[in-house]
């Protein structure tokens, strides 16, 4: 048994989002780099200029790379043998998102009710939180900063097995196509293969926030990570959407187990600022 | 696709002779304002009243900005979805409204508005917020404070970089640039 202070778990998260909103990751700012140097548009090169200056910006001001610094997402693996102590978990959590987004010049851009009143909470939270007990007695946290103009792009298949490998490609590719310059590309493209139609969907958001340097371990899925991406970027959409090839930096897939009648697939859309943060207490 | 320097507000003959494709460094005033705001401001008119900031002859960035740390004029300030007030956007052009500041489509009301009254939709881009907040110089709440970010607020710009997006003439970049560079 290892006992942890819920007050290490507000540091942590408060550390990650003010990291994650000034500070894109290498991965994400390399691919940028490389799409910029394979571009054919000129202005979509002059586009992706501005986005790396963005970063740069952003990274030495210590400003949010972008005014919509996201609901705050974590994904929390946590030890079976820890302990949390000194206060409760989801406060915890809640407390350095407050922390980050007060301190760190970042909007708030939460609303407590989404259909009626919509008055924002005024300090981005209640957080999205996600959590997951797994063995040892550590506690891993993932962090996604997730801007809404992509979110709203995002959708939801309900795909059978007749559909094929074919139907997931059409459904990736028609869910980009359908978004064009709205979500902000290029774009991350977080995809969810199978489990059931929330699973789907959680495995496409953790998908988002997956380095961009990585590929999915099965050969076939990863396959079909490079081949989903190249029709991406055949589409013309471009960077900010006003032409050229590069309208994705990435497709990230992840599958699960699913049910004999079905294939749901989950597509997460996520701008260029495709910022996330991890680390292990 | 030519290059311009315009100072606001957007005169008849700017708003005629700009083109889809145009970059154009914007000087002087405009207003902000996003879902809630038009939302208000909709209401006010389907009640009568008086609007609490003149729209005729104005711009509009569609923008929440992050707060403004120390040293800054304003925190960064990148554009916003648009299509989220198109369903508002169409009486404020009917109004006079000259110009607007998003990302992203419009729908066929809206094209329709500006080709008939004049007015023109400019692209800024989306996640540059660090990068275009360096040409906003001052910043205030206008109306709505109680909104927040979300309030209508007035800038003061200076050399801000913007892409015409739509024109008052049916120009939409967003088809032509896509056409030109894809393969299917």
């Amino acid at each position: 048994m290892r006992e942890i202070q819920v007050a290490e778990l507000t540091a942590g998260v408060r550390e990650l989002f003010l990291k994650a909103n000034y500070e894109i990751g290498p991965d994400v700012e390399e691919a940028v780099c490389r799409a910029c140097r394979e571009e054919k548009s000129p202005v979509g090169r002059d586009v992706l200029c501005q986005i790396r200056e963005n970063y740069r910006i952003a990274r030495e001001e210590r400003v949010a790379i972008c005014q919509d610094t996201g609901m705050a997402v974590l994904f929390m693996d946590i030890g079976q043998d820890v302990h949390f102590t000194g206060g409760d978990f989801e406060a915890a959590v809640n407390e350095g998102v407050r922390q980050a987004y007060a301190e760190g010049y970042l909007r708030k851009s939460v609303v407590q009710d989404p259909l009626f009143d919509r008055i924002n909470t005024r300090d981005n939270t209640p957080a999205v939180i996600h959590t997951r007990i797994v063995p040892g007695d550590r506690v891993h946290i993932l962090v996604t900063a997730k801007g809404f103009g992509s979110e709203n792009m995002s959708a939801v298949k309900m795909l059978v097995a007749a559909d094929g490998e074919q139907g997931v490609l059409d459904f990736i590719v028609d869910t980009v196509r359908k978004a064009g310059p709205n979500p902000c590309p290029p774009v991350v493209v977080g995809v969810g293969i199978g489990g059931t139609m929330e699973q789907a969907a959680l495995m496409a958001k953790k998908m988002t926030a997956r380095p961009l340097d990585t590929w999915n371990k099965d050969p076939r899925y990863r396959a079909l990570e490079e081949k989903a991406l190249a029709a991406i970027n055949r589409l013309g959409i471009g960077p900010a959407g006003i032409g050229g090839n590069t309208t994705a930096l990435k497709v990230n897939i992840d599958f699960a187990p699913t049910h004999i009648a079905g294939m749901p697939v989950a597509v997460n859309m996520c701008c260029h600022a495709a910022r996330h943060g991890e680390m292990t207490l | 696709m030519a290059e311009y320097r315009i100072t606001l507000p957007l005169t008849d003959a700017d708003v005629e002779k700009l083109r889809a494709g145009d970059s154009v460094l914007l000087s002087g005033e405009m207003l902000t304002g996003r879902d809630a705001a038009h939302k208000r401001l909709i209401a006010l008119l389907d009640e009568g009243r008086e609007l609490p900031v003149e729209i005729r002859g104005q711009t509009i960035y569609y923008v929440g900005p992050a707060p403004a740390s120390p040293g800054h004029a304003v925190g960064s300030a990148g554009p916003t979805t648009s299509y989220r007030m198109d369903a508002y956007t169409p009486r404020l052009i009917e109004m006079g409204l000259k110009g607007m500041i998003g990302k992203g489509m419009r729908n066929e009301q809206v094209r329709r508005a500006m080709q008939q009254y004049g007015a023109v939709y400019f692209g800024a881009v989306g996640g540059a917020a660090a990068l275009i907040a360096k040409s906003i110089r001052e910043s205030r709440v206008l109306a709505y404070p109680d909104l927040g970010t979300e309030a209508i607020h007035l800038f003061r710009v200076e050399d801000f970089p913007v892409i015409v997006l739509m024109d008052a003439h049916g120009g939409n970049l967003y088809e032509q640039g896509p056409r030109e560079f894809g393969e299917e």
